[in-house]
Protein backbone atom coordinates (compact mmCIF):
# COMPACT_ATOMS: atom_id res chain seq x y z
CA UNK A 1 0.00 0.00 0.00
CA UNK A 2 1.19 3.60 -0.79
CA UNK A 3 1.43 6.35 1.64
CA UNK A 4 -0.86 8.51 2.17
CA UNK A 5 -2.76 11.17 3.97
CA UNK A 6 -5.59 10.52 6.35
CA UNK A 7 -8.67 13.03 7.11
CA UNK A 8 -11.74 12.39 8.92
CA UNK A 9 -14.45 14.81 7.60
CA UNK A 10 -17.06 16.35 9.96
CA UNK A 11 -20.24 16.36 7.65
CA UNK A 12 -20.98 16.20 3.93
CA UNK A 13 -19.90 19.78 3.29
CA UNK A 14 -16.48 19.09 4.70
CA UNK A 15 -16.42 16.15 2.40
CA UNK A 16 -16.64 17.45 -0.55
CA UNK A 17 -14.29 20.43 0.54
CA UNK A 18 -11.71 18.03 1.34
CA UNK A 19 -12.13 16.48 -1.80
CA UNK A 20 -12.00 19.71 -4.07
CA UNK A 21 -8.36 20.02 -2.28
CA UNK A 22 -6.41 17.18 -3.19
CA UNK A 23 -6.96 15.72 -6.93
CA UNK A 24 -5.44 12.69 -5.34
CA UNK A 25 -7.96 12.03 -2.71
CA UNK A 26 -10.44 9.31 -2.31
CA UNK A 27 -13.67 8.90 0.15
CA UNK A 28 -13.10 5.93 1.92
CA UNK A 29 -16.38 4.29 3.90
CA UNK A 30 -16.66 0.25 4.07
CA UNK A 31 -12.99 0.12 2.20
CA UNK A 32 -13.72 -3.42 1.38
CA UNK A 33 -13.03 -2.71 -2.68
CA UNK A 34 -10.45 0.44 -2.09
CA UNK A 35 -7.82 -1.29 0.94
CA UNK A 36 -7.95 -4.50 -1.29
CA UNK A 37 -6.90 -2.04 -4.49
CA UNK A 38 -4.51 0.02 -2.66
CA UNK A 39 -2.73 -3.27 -1.74
CA UNK A 40 -2.89 -4.17 -5.23
CA UNK A 41 -1.08 -0.88 -6.07
CA UNK A 42 -4.24 -0.19 -8.46
CA UNK A 43 -5.28 2.63 -6.68
CA UNK A 44 -2.62 5.06 -5.36
CA UNK A 45 -4.23 7.93 -2.98
CA UNK A 46 -2.73 10.67 -2.28
CA UNK A 47 -5.15 10.85 0.54
CA UNK A 48 -7.98 9.09 2.24
CA UNK A 49 -10.70 10.99 3.25
CA UNK A 50 -13.11 8.83 5.79
CA UNK A 51 -16.45 9.42 5.69
CA UNK A 52 -17.28 6.87 7.68
CA UNK A 53 -18.61 9.18 10.44
CA UNK A 54 -20.96 11.24 8.60
CA UNK A 55 -24.49 11.11 9.83
CA UNK A 56 -25.62 8.56 6.58
CA UNK A 57 -27.28 5.92 7.65
CA UNK A 58 -30.53 5.99 8.31
CA UNK A 59 -33.12 4.34 6.33
CA UNK A 60 -36.35 6.72 6.11
CA UNK A 61 -39.70 6.60 4.33
CA UNK A 62 -40.74 9.55 2.65
CA UNK A 63 -44.00 11.51 1.86
CA UNK A 64 -44.71 10.17 -1.45
CA UNK A 65 -44.25 6.52 -0.05
CA UNK A 66 -40.49 6.50 -1.45
CA UNK A 67 -37.72 4.71 0.74
CA UNK A 68 -34.73 6.89 1.20
CA UNK A 69 -31.28 4.96 2.33
CA UNK A 70 -28.80 7.15 3.93
CA UNK A 71 -25.51 6.13 2.05
CA UNK A 72 -23.28 4.70 4.74
CA UNK A 73 -25.95 2.04 5.67
CA UNK A 74 -23.80 -1.06 5.67
CA UNK A 75 -24.88 -4.00 3.23
CA UNK A 76 -26.53 -6.01 5.80
CA UNK A 77 -28.10 -3.53 8.07
CA UNK A 78 -30.13 -2.67 4.85
CA UNK A 79 -30.62 -6.47 3.95
CA UNK A 80 -31.77 -7.09 6.90
CA UNK A 81 -34.01 -3.87 7.54
CA UNK A 82 -37.45 -4.65 8.41
CA UNK A 83 -38.73 -2.24 5.34
CA UNK A 84 -36.23 -3.94 2.55
CA UNK A 85 -37.31 -7.39 3.62
CA UNK A 86 -41.20 -6.49 3.19
CA UNK A 87 -41.42 -4.06 0.79
CA UNK A 88 -38.38 -4.65 -0.86
CA UNK A 89 -37.18 -8.39 -0.43
CA UNK A 90 -35.60 -8.58 -4.34
CA UNK A 91 -32.86 -6.02 -2.96
CA UNK A 92 -32.47 -7.75 0.25
CA UNK A 93 -31.87 -11.25 -1.66
CA UNK A 94 -29.88 -9.30 -4.15
CA UNK A 95 -27.57 -7.97 -1.27
CA UNK A 96 -27.43 -11.65 0.77
CA UNK A 97 -26.18 -13.12 -2.43
CA UNK A 98 -22.86 -10.87 -2.50
CA UNK A 99 -19.96 -11.01 -0.76
CA UNK A 100 -19.77 -12.60 2.84
CA UNK A 101 -21.15 -12.19 6.07
CA UNK A 102 -18.07 -10.34 7.29
CA UNK A 103 -18.05 -7.85 4.15
CA UNK A 104 -21.48 -6.67 3.97
CA UNK A 105 -21.47 -5.73 7.76
CA UNK A 106 -17.92 -3.40 6.95
CA UNK A 107 -19.85 -2.44 2.88
CA UNK A 108 -21.58 0.80 2.34
CA UNK A 109 -24.43 1.19 0.09
CA UNK A 110 -22.55 4.04 -1.47
CA UNK A 111 -19.60 2.57 -1.96
CA UNK A 112 -20.99 -1.03 -2.98
CA UNK A 113 -22.36 1.16 -6.12
CA UNK A 114 -18.36 2.38 -6.31
CA UNK A 115 -16.70 -0.95 -6.07
CA UNK A 116 -14.57 -1.29 -9.23
CA UNK A 117 -14.23 -4.71 -11.83
CA UNK A 118 -12.89 -7.69 -10.78
CA UNK A 119 -10.96 -8.04 -14.28
CA UNK A 120 -8.21 -10.33 -13.17
CA UNK A 121 -6.14 -7.52 -15.81
CA UNK A 122 -7.65 -4.63 -14.21
CA UNK A 123 -5.87 -6.21 -11.09
CA UNK A 124 -2.78 -7.54 -12.35
CA UNK A 125 -0.35 -4.08 -12.87
CA UNK A 126 1.87 -6.08 -14.88
CA UNK A 127 -0.35 -6.27 -17.68
CA UNK A 128 -2.24 -3.32 -20.23
CA UNK A 129 -5.52 -2.03 -18.95
CA UNK A 130 -7.18 0.60 -20.54
CA UNK A 131 -9.22 0.70 -17.29
CA UNK A 132 -6.53 0.95 -15.39
CA UNK A 133 -4.15 2.79 -17.26
CA UNK A 134 -6.04 4.36 -20.28
CA UNK A 135 -4.50 3.85 -23.89
CA UNK A 136 -2.49 0.90 -22.94
CA UNK A 137 -5.04 -1.95 -24.36
CA UNK A 138 -7.41 -4.48 -23.14
CA UNK A 139 -5.90 -7.52 -21.97
CA UNK A 140 -8.94 -9.35 -21.70
CA UNK A 141 -9.68 -8.89 -25.36
CA UNK A 142 -8.09 -11.37 -26.77
CA UNK A 143 -7.07 -13.10 -22.99
CA UNK A 144 -8.64 -15.12 -20.51
CA UNK A 145 -11.95 -13.48 -20.43
CA UNK A 146 -14.80 -16.01 -19.52
CA UNK A 147 -15.98 -14.14 -16.51
CA UNK A 148 -16.36 -10.67 -19.38
CA UNK A 149 -19.13 -8.97 -20.64
CA UNK A 150 -20.95 -10.02 -23.54
CA UNK A 151 -23.34 -6.91 -23.92
CA UNK A 152 -22.54 -3.36 -24.60
CA UNK A 153 -19.21 -4.21 -24.38
CA UNK A 154 -16.31 -2.07 -26.35
CA UNK A 155 -12.54 -2.99 -28.31
CA UNK A 156 -11.23 -0.77 -25.40
CA UNK A 157 -12.86 -3.26 -22.34
CA UNK A 158 -14.99 -6.00 -21.64
CA UNK A 159 -14.83 -5.85 -17.83
CA UNK A 160 -18.33 -6.49 -15.94
CA UNK A 161 -19.74 -4.73 -12.84
CA UNK A 162 -19.56 -7.01 -9.77
CA UNK A 163 -22.37 -5.44 -7.72
CA UNK A 164 -25.08 -8.11 -6.71
CA UNK A 165 -26.89 -4.93 -5.57
CA UNK A 166 -26.89 -2.78 -8.48
CA UNK A 167 -28.68 -5.20 -10.47
CA UNK A 168 -31.86 -5.05 -8.12
CA UNK A 169 -31.74 -1.63 -7.63
CA UNK A 170 -31.57 -1.19 -11.67
CA UNK A 171 -34.63 -3.32 -11.40
CA UNK A 172 -36.49 -1.33 -8.82
CA UNK A 173 -36.04 2.09 -10.31
CA UNK A 174 -33.87 2.95 -7.84
CA UNK A 175 -32.57 6.84 -7.79
CA UNK A 176 -28.72 7.53 -6.59
CA UNK A 177 -28.55 10.81 -4.75
CA UNK A 178 -25.37 13.08 -5.26
CA UNK A 179 -24.22 15.79 -3.50
CA UNK A 180 -21.33 18.41 -5.12
CA UNK A 181 -19.30 21.71 -4.54
CA UNK A 182 -22.36 23.35 -6.00
CA UNK A 183 -25.59 21.78 -5.75
CA UNK A 184 -27.02 18.66 -5.04
CA UNK A 185 -28.86 16.13 -8.05
CA UNK A 186 -30.49 12.96 -8.38
CA UNK A 187 -29.26 10.13 -11.06
CA UNK A 188 -30.88 7.51 -11.96
CA UNK A 189 -29.55 3.93 -11.14
CA UNK A 190 -29.74 3.14 -14.77
CA UNK A 191 -27.68 5.81 -15.77
CA UNK A 192 -25.24 5.95 -12.65
CA UNK A 193 -22.96 3.30 -14.11
CA UNK A 194 -21.88 3.75 -18.08
CA UNK A 195 -20.81 1.33 -20.45
CA UNK A 196 -16.95 1.42 -21.32
CA UNK A 197 -16.96 2.83 -24.62
CA UNK A 198 -13.55 4.53 -25.31
CA UNK A 199 -13.39 5.51 -21.48
CA UNK A 200 -13.62 2.72 -19.53
CA UNK A 201 -11.65 4.16 -17.13
CA UNK A 202 -14.52 5.91 -16.29
CA UNK A 203 -16.92 3.89 -14.40
CA UNK A 204 -19.76 6.02 -13.23
CA UNK A 205 -21.38 9.78 -14.43
CA UNK A 206 -20.92 10.66 -10.62
CA UNK A 207 -18.91 13.89 -11.02
CA UNK A 208 -15.73 15.00 -10.17
CA UNK A 209 -15.84 16.16 -6.72
CA UNK A 210 -19.20 14.98 -5.67
CA UNK A 211 -20.40 12.24 -3.20
CA UNK A 212 -23.21 9.63 -2.88
CA UNK A 213 -25.54 11.03 0.23
CA UNK A 214 -28.67 8.28 -0.69
CA UNK A 215 -30.41 5.86 -2.57
CA UNK A 216 -34.18 6.22 -2.89
CA UNK A 217 -36.62 3.07 -4.03
CA UNK A 218 -39.88 4.01 -5.35
CA UNK A 219 -43.23 3.00 -3.97
CA UNK A 220 -43.45 -0.23 -6.10
CA UNK A 221 -41.50 -3.02 -4.86
CA UNK A 222 -43.07 -5.59 -6.59
CA UNK A 223 -42.74 -7.46 -2.80
CA UNK A 224 -45.15 -10.50 -4.20
CA UNK A 225 -43.71 -11.59 -7.58
CA UNK A 226 -39.70 -11.48 -7.47
CA UNK A 227 -36.51 -13.63 -7.61
CA UNK A 228 -33.49 -12.93 -7.69
CA UNK A 229 -31.22 -15.92 -9.28
CA UNK A 230 -27.50 -16.02 -9.12
CA UNK A 231 -25.26 -18.16 -11.19
CA UNK A 232 -21.52 -18.28 -10.10
CA UNK A 233 -18.52 -21.14 -10.01
CA UNK A 234 -19.34 -21.81 -6.19
CA UNK A 235 -22.16 -22.11 -4.60
CA UNK A 236 -21.87 -19.04 -1.93
CA UNK A 237 -19.03 -15.75 -1.70
CA UNK A 238 -17.88 -15.58 -5.49
CA UNK A 239 -19.04 -13.39 -8.40
CA UNK A 240 -22.05 -13.61 -10.72
CA UNK A 241 -21.17 -15.46 -14.38
CA UNK A 242 -24.46 -14.39 -14.97
CA UNK A 243 -27.57 -13.00 -12.84
CA UNK A 244 -30.86 -12.00 -12.84
CA UNK A 245 -33.33 -10.04 -10.74
CA UNK A 246 -36.62 -10.14 -11.98
CA UNK A 247 -40.38 -8.63 -10.55
CA UNK A 248 -43.02 -9.08 -12.02
CA UNK A 249 -46.96 -7.15 -11.24
CA UNK A 250 -49.50 -10.15 -12.24
CA UNK A 251 -53.30 -9.81 -12.65
CA UNK A 252 -54.36 -13.77 -12.51
CA UNK A 253 -51.72 -15.03 -14.79
CA UNK A 254 -51.32 -11.86 -17.31
CA UNK A 255 -48.28 -9.79 -16.76
CA UNK A 256 -49.02 -5.89 -16.28
CA UNK A 257 -45.85 -5.11 -14.99
CA UNK A 258 -42.26 -6.30 -15.92
CA UNK A 259 -38.87 -5.85 -14.92
CA UNK A 260 -35.83 -8.12 -15.62
CA UNK A 261 -31.82 -6.67 -14.77
CA UNK A 262 -29.24 -8.50 -15.56
CA UNK A 263 -25.23 -8.60 -13.70
CA UNK A 264 -22.19 -10.22 -14.35
CA UNK A 265 -23.33 -9.80 -18.66
CA UNK A 266 -22.23 -5.78 -18.53
CA UNK A 267 -20.16 -2.89 -17.31
CA UNK A 268 -23.19 -2.39 -15.88
CA UNK A 269 -26.65 -3.20 -14.73
CA UNK A 270 -28.23 -4.27 -18.04
CA UNK A 271 -32.06 -3.82 -18.76
CA UNK A 272 -34.38 -3.72 -22.05
CA UNK A 273 -37.17 -1.54 -21.79
CA UNK A 274 -38.11 -3.38 -25.04
CA UNK A 275 -38.12 -6.41 -23.35
CA UNK A 276 -40.03 -5.60 -20.29
CA UNK A 277 -42.57 -3.71 -23.06
CA UNK A 278 -43.01 -7.26 -24.51
CA UNK A 279 -43.70 -9.19 -21.23
CA UNK A 280 -46.78 -5.87 -20.58
CA UNK A 281 -50.21 -7.56 -21.42
CA UNK A 282 -48.81 -11.24 -22.00
CA UNK A 283 -49.31 -14.43 -20.26
CA UNK A 284 -46.88 -15.82 -17.76
CA UNK A 285 -45.78 -18.63 -19.55
CA UNK A 286 -42.44 -19.82 -20.55
CA UNK A 287 -42.61 -18.92 -23.96
CA UNK A 288 -43.09 -15.49 -23.24
CA UNK A 289 -40.00 -15.48 -20.81
CA UNK A 290 -38.25 -17.25 -23.69
CA UNK A 291 -39.15 -14.23 -25.94
CA UNK A 292 -38.14 -11.24 -23.26
CA UNK A 293 -34.65 -13.39 -22.82
CA UNK A 294 -33.66 -13.09 -26.81
CA UNK A 295 -34.88 -9.27 -26.74
CA UNK A 296 -32.78 -8.92 -23.74
CA UNK A 297 -29.72 -10.53 -25.22
CA UNK A 298 -30.05 -9.04 -28.24
CA UNK A 299 -26.27 -7.99 -29.83
CA UNK A 300 -25.26 -9.98 -26.98
CA UNK A 301 -21.33 -10.53 -28.68
CA UNK A 302 -19.18 -13.86 -26.96
CA UNK A 303 -15.01 -13.99 -27.19
CA UNK A 304 -13.01 -16.62 -27.04
CA UNK A 305 -13.90 -17.97 -23.24
CA UNK A 306 -17.12 -16.41 -22.48
CA UNK A 307 -19.50 -17.48 -24.85
CA UNK A 308 -21.27 -20.43 -22.63
CA UNK A 309 -22.51 -16.72 -20.92
CA UNK A 310 -25.05 -16.11 -23.48
CA UNK A 311 -27.77 -19.72 -22.96
CA UNK A 312 -26.27 -19.41 -19.60
CA UNK A 313 -28.47 -16.02 -19.24
CA UNK A 314 -31.04 -16.74 -21.66
CA UNK A 315 -32.10 -19.90 -19.03
CA UNK A 316 -31.69 -17.86 -16.22
CA UNK A 317 -33.78 -15.51 -17.04
CA UNK A 318 -36.90 -18.04 -18.16
CA UNK A 319 -35.61 -19.68 -14.83
CA UNK A 320 -35.95 -16.25 -12.52
CA UNK A 321 -39.35 -15.00 -14.40
CA UNK A 322 -40.73 -18.28 -13.84
CA UNK A 323 -39.46 -18.23 -9.79
CA UNK A 324 -40.72 -14.81 -9.98
CA UNK A 325 -44.33 -15.77 -12.00
CA UNK A 326 -44.58 -18.58 -8.66
CA UNK A 327 -43.93 -16.61 -6.14
CA UNK A 328 -41.25 -18.88 -5.50
CA UNK A 329 -37.90 -16.75 -5.20
CA UNK A 330 -34.60 -18.25 -5.10
CA UNK A 331 -33.18 -18.79 -1.68
CA UNK A 332 -29.80 -17.15 -1.01
CA UNK A 333 -29.53 -19.98 1.52
CA UNK A 334 -31.10 -22.76 0.11
CA UNK A 335 -29.13 -23.59 -2.75
CA UNK A 336 -31.45 -25.58 -4.86
CA UNK A 337 -32.86 -23.69 -7.88
CA UNK A 338 -36.87 -23.88 -8.16
CA UNK B 1 -13.29 24.08 8.50
CA UNK B 2 -10.55 24.17 6.15
CA UNK B 3 -7.98 21.62 4.80
CA UNK B 4 -5.50 22.52 7.48
CA UNK B 5 -7.83 21.33 10.25
CA UNK B 6 -8.22 17.98 9.44
CA UNK B 7 -3.96 17.39 8.20
CA UNK B 8 -3.71 14.98 10.14
CA UNK B 9 -0.39 14.27 10.82
CA UNK B 10 1.93 10.91 10.04
CA UNK B 11 1.25 8.95 12.70
CA UNK B 12 -1.87 9.21 14.48
CA UNK B 13 -3.10 8.89 17.89
CA UNK B 14 -5.75 6.06 18.26
CA UNK B 15 -7.76 4.09 21.26
CA UNK B 16 -8.76 1.19 21.13
CA UNK B 17 -10.23 -1.05 23.79
CA UNK B 18 -9.40 -4.58 23.07
CA UNK B 19 -11.17 -7.60 24.69
CA UNK B 20 -11.61 -5.12 27.62
CA UNK B 21 -8.93 -3.66 27.93
CA UNK B 22 -7.84 0.07 26.89
CA UNK B 23 -5.02 0.84 24.26
CA UNK B 24 -3.35 4.17 22.64
CA UNK B 25 -1.59 3.50 20.02
CA UNK B 26 0.46 5.97 18.04
CA UNK B 27 -0.12 4.50 14.15
CA UNK B 28 0.59 5.27 10.55
CA UNK B 29 -2.82 5.66 8.69
CA UNK B 30 -2.02 2.88 6.31
CA UNK B 31 -1.93 0.39 9.19
CA UNK B 32 -4.37 -2.37 9.18
CA UNK B 33 -6.40 -3.40 11.98
CA UNK B 34 -4.95 -6.87 11.65
CA UNK B 35 -1.39 -5.11 11.29
CA UNK B 36 -2.01 -3.35 14.84
CA UNK B 37 -3.28 -6.11 16.89
CA UNK B 38 -0.48 -8.63 16.00
CA UNK B 39 2.26 -6.15 15.57
CA UNK B 40 1.44 -3.71 17.81
CA UNK B 41 -0.49 -5.44 20.79
CA UNK B 42 1.59 -9.26 20.03
CA UNK B 43 -2.21 -10.34 19.80
CA UNK B 44 -1.57 -13.29 17.29
CA UNK B 45 -4.36 -14.92 17.72
CA UNK B 46 -5.88 -13.28 15.07
CA UNK B 47 -4.13 -14.39 11.44
CA UNK B 48 -3.22 -13.19 8.23
CA UNK B 49 -4.51 -15.64 5.70
CA UNK B 50 -4.89 -14.25 2.39
CA UNK B 51 -4.90 -10.78 3.50
CA UNK B 52 -7.60 -9.84 0.71
CA UNK B 53 -10.81 -10.28 2.69
CA UNK B 54 -11.10 -13.49 1.10
CA UNK B 55 -9.97 -16.13 3.97
CA UNK B 56 -11.84 -14.85 6.70
CA UNK B 57 -8.86 -16.14 8.71
CA UNK B 58 -8.41 -12.17 10.05
CA UNK B 59 -12.58 -11.96 11.54
CA UNK B 60 -12.24 -10.23 14.82
CA UNK B 61 -15.90 -8.53 16.26
CA UNK B 62 -15.70 -4.73 16.00
CA UNK B 63 -18.19 -3.10 18.37
CA UNK B 64 -20.13 -6.55 18.51
CA UNK B 65 -20.03 -6.90 14.55
CA UNK B 66 -17.73 -9.56 12.95
CA UNK B 67 -15.78 -7.84 9.89
CA UNK B 68 -12.75 -8.53 8.01
CA UNK B 69 -9.49 -6.76 10.11
CA UNK B 70 -7.05 -6.97 6.89
CA UNK B 71 -9.30 -5.00 5.17
CA UNK B 72 -9.74 -2.35 7.83
CA UNK B 73 -7.87 0.28 8.86
CA UNK B 74 -6.76 0.93 12.35
CA UNK B 75 -7.41 4.87 12.30
CA UNK B 76 -11.19 3.95 11.10
CA UNK B 77 -11.48 2.19 14.31
CA UNK B 78 -10.83 4.90 16.62
CA UNK B 79 -12.59 4.37 20.01
CA UNK B 80 -14.06 0.90 18.58
CA UNK B 81 -14.16 -1.89 20.61
CA UNK B 82 -12.31 -5.22 19.81
CA UNK B 83 -12.81 -8.73 20.50
CA UNK B 84 -10.21 -11.23 19.47
CA UNK B 85 -10.32 -15.06 20.00
CA UNK B 86 -8.10 -14.04 22.61
CA UNK B 87 -10.75 -12.50 24.79
CA UNK B 88 -13.69 -15.14 23.89
CA UNK B 89 -12.89 -17.15 27.19
CA UNK B 90 -13.99 -15.75 30.33
CA UNK B 91 -12.35 -16.76 34.01
CA UNK B 92 -10.49 -19.82 32.77
CA UNK B 93 -13.71 -21.33 31.18
CA UNK B 94 -13.88 -21.70 27.30
CA UNK B 95 -16.16 -19.76 25.13
CA UNK B 96 -19.18 -21.99 24.02
CA UNK B 97 -17.84 -22.17 20.45
CA UNK B 98 -13.96 -22.95 21.86
CA UNK B 99 -15.53 -26.27 23.96
CA UNK B 100 -18.00 -26.65 20.56
CA UNK B 101 -14.80 -26.72 17.80
CA UNK B 102 -13.07 -29.04 20.61
CA UNK B 103 -15.70 -31.48 21.28
CA UNK B 104 -16.32 -31.64 17.37
CA UNK B 105 -12.53 -31.62 16.56
CA UNK B 106 -13.42 -29.21 14.02
CA UNK B 107 -10.02 -28.57 12.76
CA UNK B 108 -6.85 -30.04 11.43
CA UNK B 109 -4.06 -27.66 11.02
CA UNK B 110 -5.88 -24.76 12.89
CA UNK B 111 -4.88 -21.88 11.31
CA UNK B 112 -8.66 -20.85 10.46
CA UNK B 113 -9.92 -21.53 13.80
CA UNK B 114 -9.42 -18.33 15.39
CA UNK B 115 -10.84 -16.97 12.14
CA UNK B 116 -14.18 -19.32 12.40
CA UNK B 117 -14.44 -19.11 15.98
CA UNK B 118 -14.98 -15.03 15.42
CA UNK B 119 -16.84 -15.49 13.11
CA UNK B 120 -19.18 -18.13 14.15
CA UNK B 121 -19.45 -15.17 17.57
CA UNK B 122 -20.63 -12.66 14.83
CA UNK B 123 -23.09 -15.29 13.41
CA UNK B 124 -24.61 -16.46 16.78
CA UNK B 125 -25.10 -12.61 17.57
CA UNK B 126 -26.99 -11.81 14.50
CA UNK B 127 -29.28 -14.54 14.96
CA UNK B 128 -29.82 -15.31 11.11
CA UNK B 129 -29.11 -18.93 11.39
CA UNK B 130 -31.44 -21.36 11.77
CA UNK B 131 -30.46 -24.68 9.81
CA UNK B 132 -27.24 -26.16 8.50
CA UNK B 133 -27.76 -24.37 5.06
CA UNK B 134 -27.95 -21.19 6.71
CA UNK B 135 -24.87 -21.51 8.79
CA UNK B 136 -23.33 -22.20 5.61
CA UNK B 137 -23.96 -19.83 4.01
CA UNK B 138 -23.34 -17.21 6.40
CA UNK B 139 -19.75 -18.88 7.13
CA UNK B 140 -18.66 -18.63 3.74
CA UNK B 141 -16.91 -15.93 4.38
CA UNK B 142 -14.56 -18.59 6.28
CA UNK B 143 -12.64 -20.77 4.21
CA UNK B 144 -10.82 -23.77 5.66
CA UNK B 145 -8.51 -25.32 3.67
CA UNK B 146 -7.91 -28.99 5.44
CA UNK B 147 -11.84 -29.53 5.03
CA UNK B 148 -12.76 -29.24 8.38
CA UNK B 149 -16.43 -27.68 7.57
CA UNK B 150 -18.80 -30.50 8.47
CA UNK B 151 -17.36 -30.55 11.77
CA UNK B 152 -17.30 -26.91 11.73
CA UNK B 153 -21.15 -26.59 10.93
CA UNK B 154 -21.52 -29.08 13.83
CA UNK B 155 -19.51 -27.34 16.33
CA UNK B 156 -21.93 -24.18 15.56
CA UNK B 157 -25.07 -26.55 16.12
CA UNK B 158 -24.20 -27.23 19.59
CA UNK B 159 -23.21 -23.88 20.23
CA UNK B 160 -26.40 -22.75 19.46
CA UNK B 161 -27.96 -25.20 21.74
CA UNK B 162 -29.01 -27.58 18.49
CA UNK B 163 -28.31 -31.24 19.08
Amino acid sequence: MNNFQYARATDVADAIRLLAADPGAKLIAGGTNLIDLMKENVERPSRLIDISRLPLRKVEETPDGSLRIGALVPNSDLAYHPLIEQRYPLLASAILAGASAQLRNMASVGGNLMQRTRCAYFYDTATPCNKRHPGSGCSAVDGLNRNHAILGTSASCIATNPSDMSVALAALDARVHVAGPSSERTIALTDFHRLPGDKPHVDTNLGTGEIITAIELPPLGFAQNYSYLKIRDRMSYAFALVSVAAALELEGNAISGARVALGGVAHKPWRSLEAEAALRGQAATPDHFSHAAELLLQGATARSHNGFKVELARRAIVRTLTQAANATPQSQAHKKIA
Amino acid sequence: MGDLTHQIPERIPIHLVVNGVSHTLDLVPWTTLLDALRDHLTLTGTKKGCDHGQCGACTVLVDGRRINSCMTLAVMKDGAEITTIEGLAKDGALHSLQQAFIDHDAFQCGYCTPGQICSAAGLLAEGRAKDTDEIRELMSGNLCRCGAYPNIVAAIQQAMGQP
